[in-house]
């Protein structure tokens, strides 16, 4: 850049020397060689290059494109149809989540971390409440019942997150049903997920010291109702793709980064898992009592896109039996912790005119105990306190370790939150896996590492 | 592991009632990283509850002496070893070690942390393989520590979890960068200078990578605003969140 | 269907408008701008359950010059900003943007330094549709919302008219601080 710049009343002035004579002239020299400005229908005005020049294009996926699994800038340098170095643009979904956090109070940072991952928004609150709980020291006060409804809605939500990366990679390469049978899988589990927290997608549903409300006895029963069809078209879905020849035409081979890659760029998830490293922090460090639960780690040793596809499926599979064993094993109990400090005040039930806070719960509040109410309004604006530390705690999302580092400073707020979000750790990926292949294959090999572009850029 | 930033509450300019400061039996020095002043954060005078002359400072957990407890005391070992090895005294690299809440950080000074990470990895009974991460914190009235970089790890073959914590001045605010160890640090680390500022010596391309290239400023530090406006409703104007009062 | 057997001789009475109107609302082709998690609601709204097909509008183009309507669905950050208005700028005459979600229409939980506060900032919007996310229902409401403005959109002298009444409504009527009442 020029040294000294001002936009002075006549425009602006440079001082200094610019790198190039004109910006917009049809060719200049750099160091590297001659670069070409072409703007369409006037490629017959650029010379042909030198004998000893290779002639190398640089296309930009950009952030608006329908393949690249959200806004996702991808560079490519292109020698004709092979890509040659792939460098990724992100930064296009920042919201400034962490630091917004920092301005409310802790529990109120539910409701914002639910929107990072927002395939998988109860991972995300799951996390971070699992995080708060190790700073305020109650991990083992935790409801038993709160933690099995943890988990219920985790795999419900493992499976929906499964369903859409199968409905987008399809669609990505070209699979248009995929992509219908995938949502309307979806729709199976956004129904229940209605029915249990209200709300379709980021629910701001479990809260450091439980969940918000508890899940009756019908919806136990719809939820197991649900379950059988749900195998069924989760297996009519995957059958549209699993030994499709076209399919495996353009995920097998491609993608390919194996055990020593995986380790050096620090991947986890089913990249990691298709490598043959059966590696899911639900066996190895469990949380929320994932120990007493039966089930299997899916991997394959292909470390192509084909194979980290079949790990999907497999876990889909997976988790519906997690949610069977979720739902037996639920007993009758409290879902937020006893300690009435940290607890969240509200009792709410579904009244005429919709859900809300329960009318005995008014009632106590409101003309018989004042300290009720008060009690109920400060933790409420005001919040609890966590005593000062740090602390990481990590869990096992669709995509990887999701990890949250929370420093708290010993007031109502946090001190800081930060997301090791795998997507935006899996990412880096992209280059190792698509360098040498052809366009088509960037495509697959994104589509497989499966992003989440508001957890790359939160 | 005594010559950091240990003070008394005297020194560091609270005044306390002779009968104040009770310390727990286990803690030797404080990790004063802040005052707070009053109770509800207000700024604009006007707080009539009697808790606007509360001065309380803000104390992390301070250093653990040994033993540490479970596993930790086991690779605290080894990596003493390991760096011995290499003629780096456990002491020059390492400030201090904190344990808390089950986690072991080792709080490593910038000059030697590439060292100490290549022993993290490389060490057979260590086998660090993972790095989670670069996190950065900011503590502006930490004076001469204000950034802090913090290195979650996981080791695979092990099962366990080590944090490694490196700090460095506002006026000053480098640390070498551990992406020749660890390549999955790369974007991390570029967050990091993003948001805090922190310049990753030896990085192999240090841009921004969050915010636009041409961003002024370093974020998600404490001295940069939140940036909101505020907002219009029926009649009335709520300030940004920032702005607001608060109740910490 | 059985409308022809109502006309007298088989003969319908219209306007250009209206013809004009109910064909450009018929097969209104959305341009995918989905940034977020109103991205995800609105790929639900063209799945099977809540159908776009049903209004013609599950053609989703990628290119925006092919593209009539942009439904901007997500958080809009600082570094997206340029791109969303390159993209509109993209978009063939007449075009219609509509703002799903509070973030797009105005910044929604976000009010900080990286997020845009309210598309409306970058391009102009005809429809604003709160919610966090939306429902695919809320979705669709506000789609037919934007095909009856498209159903009743004058042409030619009639437009230029129209225009000049809303710049006048527009000058003299009440700023949203003033307003009183509940805004219904």
């Amino acid at each position: 850049m020029s040294t000294d710049q001002s936009i002075a009343d006549e425009g602006i002035v440079y001082e200094g020397e610019l790198p190039v004579e004109d910006p917009y002239s049809l060719s200049y020299e750099t160091g590297q060689g001659t670069v070409y400005t072409v703007s369409g229908g006037d490629w017959d005005s650029i010379s042909t290059p030198d004998e000893g020049e290779r002639e190398r294009i640089v296309v930009n996926m950009g952030p608006q494109h329908p393949s690249t699994h959200g806004v996702l800038r991808l560079i490519l340098e292109l020698e004709g149809e092979t890509v040659v170095d792939t460098r990724c643009g992100i930064g296009y979904l920042h919201t400034g989540i962490e630091k917004n956090m920092e301005y409310r109070t802790w529990t109120q940072g539910v409701t914002f971390v639910t929107r990072m991952d927002y395939l998988s928004p109860f991972f995300n609150e799951t996390a971070y409440c699992l995080g708060v709980e190790k700073l305020l020291g109650v991990t083992d006060q935790i409801p038993e019942r709160a933690s099995t409804i943890r988990v219920l809605m985790m795999e419900l939500n493992r499976i929906s997150s499964h369903l859409v990366a199968l409905a987008t990679g399809g669609m990505e390469l070209g699979a248009l049903t995929a992509m219908t049978f995938g949502f309307r899988e979806r729709e199976l589990i956004l129904d229940i997920f209605e029915m249990v927290t209200g709300l379709r997608m980021n629910s701001a549903f479990v809260r450091p010291g439980g969940v918000a409300q508890d899940i009756t006895d019908d919806q136990v029963a719809r939820i197991r109702e649900t379950l059988p069809l749900l195998r069924k078209r989760m297996k009519d879905t995957a059958d549209l793709l699993v030994d499709n020849a076209i399919w495996m035409g353009r995920t097998v081979g491609v993608g390919y980064l194996d055990l020593a890659g995986c380790m050096a760029l620090g991947i986890t998830g089913p990249i990691l898992r298709s490598t043959g490293l059966p590696h899911d922090l639900r066996k190895s460090q469990p949380y929320c009592g994932y120990e007493t639960y039966e089930f299997d780690v899916p991997t394959q040793d292909t470390c192509d896109a084909y194979g980290r596809f079949l790990i999907r499926v497999a876990e889909m599979q997976e988790s519906i039996k997690l949610v069977e064993q979720a739902l037996d094993r639920l007993r009758p109990g409290p879902v937020m912790i006893e300690d009435k400090k940290i607890a969240w005040p509200a009792r709410l039930s579904i009244g005429g005119d919709g859900q809300g806070n329960s009318p005995e719960h008014i009632k106590e509040i409101m003309s018989q105990s004042m300290e009720a109410l008060i009690h109920h309004f400060k933790l409420v604006t005001e919040g609890f306190t966590v005593p000062t530390g740090q602390v990481y705690s990590a869990i096992e999302s669709p995509r990887g370790e999701l990890g949250v580092h929370i420093v708290s400073d010993g007031g109502t707020r946090p001190y800081r939150v930060h997301y090791r979000d795998p997507s935006f750790n899996n990412l880096q990926a992209t280059a190792a896996m698509s360098n040498g292949s052809m366009i088509s294959d960037v495509i697959a090999a994104v589509a497989s590492i499966d992003p989440v572009m508001g957890g790359v850029d939160r | 592991m005594s010559d950091q930033q240990s003070v008394s509450p005297a020194e560091a300019g609270l005044e306390v009632a002779a009968s104040a400061t009770v310390m727990p039996e286990d803690v030797r020095e404080l990790e004063i990283i802040g005052v707070r002043h009053g109770a509800f954060s207000a700024q604009d005078g006007g707080d009539t509850s009697g808790f606007g002359g509360l001065v309380a400072p803000i104390v992390m957990p301070g250093p653990t002496e040994r033993p540490y407890g479970g596993w930790f005391d086991a690779a605290a070992d080894e990596i003493e070893l390991a760096l011995a090895d290499q003629g780096l005294p456990m002491a020059t690299a390492v400030e201090r070690v904190v344990v808390d809440r089950d986690e072991i950080t080792f709080v490593v000074r910038r000059e030697h942390l590439l060292p100490f990470v290549t022993v993290l990895r490389d060490e057979p009974a260590l086998r660090f393989e993972m790095c989670m991460g670069v996190n950065g914190v900011h503590y502006p009235a930490d004076a001469g520590r204000e950034l802090h970089a913090v290195y979650p790890f996981l080791s695979v073959t092990h099962n366990r979890r080590i944090r490694v914590e490196v700090t460095c001045p506002d006026s000053d605010a480098r640390i070498p960068s551990i992406v020749s160890v660890y390549p999955a640090n790369d974007w991390h680390e570029r967050e990091t200078y993003d948001f805090f500022g922190i310049v990753f010596e030896g990085h192999p391309a240090l841009t921004r990578i969050e915010m636009p290239d041409d961003w002024p400023g370093h974020p998600q530090r404490k001295d940069y605003p939140l940036g909101g406006i505020p907002v219009e409703y029926k009649g009335a104007e709520v300030p940004p969140p920032d702005q607001r009062r608060a109740y910490t | 269907m059985g409308l022809e057997e109502k006309l007298p001789s088989g003969v319908l009475l219209t306007t250009v408008e209206k013809v004009a109107g109910y064909a450009r609302k018929g097969s209104l082709w959305p341009a995918t701008f989905g940034l977020a998690c109103c991205a995800i609601e609105m790929m639900a709204t063209g799945g099977p359950r809540y159908d776009l097909a049903r209004f013609g509008m599950e053609v989703f183009r990628a290119s925006p010059r092919q593209a009539d309507l942009m439904i901007v669905a997500g958080r809009v950050s600082q570094k997206m900003a340029p791109v969303l208005r390159q993209i509109y700028d993209q978009m063939p005459n007449p075009k219609w943007v509509l703002a799903m979600g509070v973030c797009a229409s105005s910044g929604g939980m976000f009010n900080n330094y990286a997020v845009v506060q309210g598309v409306d900032h970058v391009v102009p919007v005809d429809m604003y549709l709160p919610g966090c996310p939306p429902r695919p229902e809320m979705l669709i409401d506000a789609i037919l919302k934007i095909h009856d403005q498209i159903q009743d959109m004058k042409l030619g002298v009639n437009a230029v008219r129209e225009q000049e009444q809303l710049e006048v409504a527009a000058l003299t009527a009440a700023p949203t601080l003033e307003m009183r009442g509940l805004l219904r």
